[in-house]
């Protein structure tokens, strides 16, 4: 009861005064929390405006990349004797997670603007024209390992099955529901191999099984492992990384 | 005619005071968000406190790196163009000798380096700004090699490739750093050459 008297002859009394405290405590807080939004990259990273910014800047870089894309540039080669082993495993889950894929009932679905959209199953992937290559993997974090991928031309097995290469882009889909997609010009590159095997073997389910998409002139992420569908569109199809934000060109 | 009761000296020109602290708000970002980078996947056996970071996560940290990365090396073209064709780099620069720098240097260190004309640099300055601008040009060309190995595998390959430049990008980062510390420090200690820094100008010693 005492208190409620207080408050309300508080309240009639200095009212303008509370309002000025209160305005000069929001004032402060507001003061500190840009302090700190200054000294946390984070909250930093996080303000709208900011972001967009950022994102206009790195769709400005993924045009700026593609000028200085050369179909022609061939990825360093290296010898057998360079290559890493054992080579590190990547995913965005850890490596218990892996997802075996059944290599009997596995096809490979086509859509999009593609003539001949029947799926591939494995035996007729494995009975293309084969290729190598030991190439450098760049991974976003830093790190690089160099491997052997052995497989088809991308370039050859697009003009098989009927693709428009005036599309813009390839988007993937994957066994463990990863997906990510790439420009036509890194599409036809030479180096670019839709691969079936690592290090001679077929390759094991850490490193995509039954193929992966090896392209020496993108970064890793870049790479789809486990495909079981690919579409070739003009409409942006991003990717799981790509949607959170990485540069969606990426290459090297 | 002029009063004469202060004498002003001309200490940095306009394109210099604009281009330094455009400069330095680039390499705040470039340094803070490099080594969230780094920490995705260290080159030596430790890691940047996250606190001290920009970026929030890797892919905040590469958005920061490669916006800032513009402002950097287009603000670095409009200076060294400036200092190469007004004759600032000549003017400021040289002559240098080692000879010079050692001695400024020890006498720096020892608090006795004289610095009443503050339009002139001395030889200490001198080594340090030039350093700081061949750092800069090294991390540029270092991270153009790391960013494009492929495309730009001609400068990666005098880098000792791919992971050379990395190293390479890593040094030259941590040698500015040190210098650009140095500098912080000098100024506490010389206070009165900071406004120049933004006005331009400095009172004659008399």
């Amino acid at each position: 009861m005492k208190k409620r008297t207080m408050e309300t002859s508080l309240a009639n009394h200095s009212g303008a005064l509370i309002r000025s405290i209160e305005r000069r405590l929001f004032l402060k807080q507001s003061l500190s929390l840009g302090a700190l939004a200054l000294l946390s990259g984070c909250e930093l990273t996080d303000d709208e405006d900011v972001q967009s910014v950022l994102m206009g800047m790195s769709s400005w870089n993924d045009r700026v990349q593609g000028w200085l894309f050369n179909p022609n540039k061939l990825a360093p080669e290296y010898p057998e004797s360079a290559i890493t082993r054992p080579f590190p495993f990547n995913a965005y889950y850890g490596e218990d997670e892996v997802r075996l894929v059944d290599g009997k009932s596995y096809k490979l679905e086509l859509s999009g603007q593609i003539r001949e959209k029947k799926p591939w199953t494995l035996p007729e992937l494995y009975a293309l024209p084969q290729t190598s290559q030991i190439t450098r993997h760049i991974c976003i974090e830093g790190w690089s390992a160099i491997g052997k991928w052995s497989g088809v031309r991308f370039s050859d097995f697009l003009a098989r099955i009927g693709a428009d290469t005036t599309a813009k882009y390839i988007g993937f889909e994957c066994a463990d529901d990863y997906t990510t997609s790439i420009d036509m010009a890194t599409a036809l590159h030479p180096q670019t191999l839709l691969t079936f095997r690592f290090a001679d073997q077929i390759l094991p389910p850490k490193y995509g099984f039954p193929m992966k998409l090896r392209m020496p002139t993108k970064l890793g992420f870049k790479n789809p492992k486990h495909i079981t569908a690919m579409e070739v569109t003009n409409e942006y199809p991003g990717g799981y990384w790509e949607d959170q934000g990485y540069n969606w060109y990426s290459g090297s | 005619m002029e009063a004469a009761q202060t004498q002003w000296v001309r200490v940095h020109p306009l394109v210099v005071r604009i281009t330094h602290w455009i400069n330095a708000f680039a390499i705040l970002i470039m340094v803070a968000s490099g080594w969230r980078i780094y920490n995705a996947s260290p080159l030596f056996p430790f890691r940047i406190p996250n606190e001290l970071t920009l970026g929030g996560w890797l892919a905040g940290a590469l958005q920061w790196h490669f916006a800032a990365m513009w402002l950097l090396v287009l603000n670095g073209i409009v200076y060294v163009t400036y200092g190469a064709v007004s004759g600032h780099f000549r003017r400021k620069f040289f002559p240098l000798t080692p000879g010079a720098v050692f001695h400024d240097v020890r006498e720096a260190l020892r608090g006795k380096l004289a610095h009443e004309d503050l339009s002139v640099y001395n030889a200490a300055q001198r080594a340090a700004y030039l350093a700081i601008i061949l750092c800069l040009v090294v991390l540029v060309f270092s991270g153009l090699a790391i960013w494009k190995p492929v495309q730009f595998q001609e400068i990666a390959g005098i880098m000792g490739g791919y992971e050379g430049a990395r190293f390479l990008h890593f040094g030259a980062m941590a040698l500015l750093v040190l210098i650009v510390l140095v500098h912080v420090v000098m100024v506490i200690l010389v206070p009165r050459t900071f406004p120049t820094m933004f006005t331009g100008r400095a009172r004659r010693a008399s």
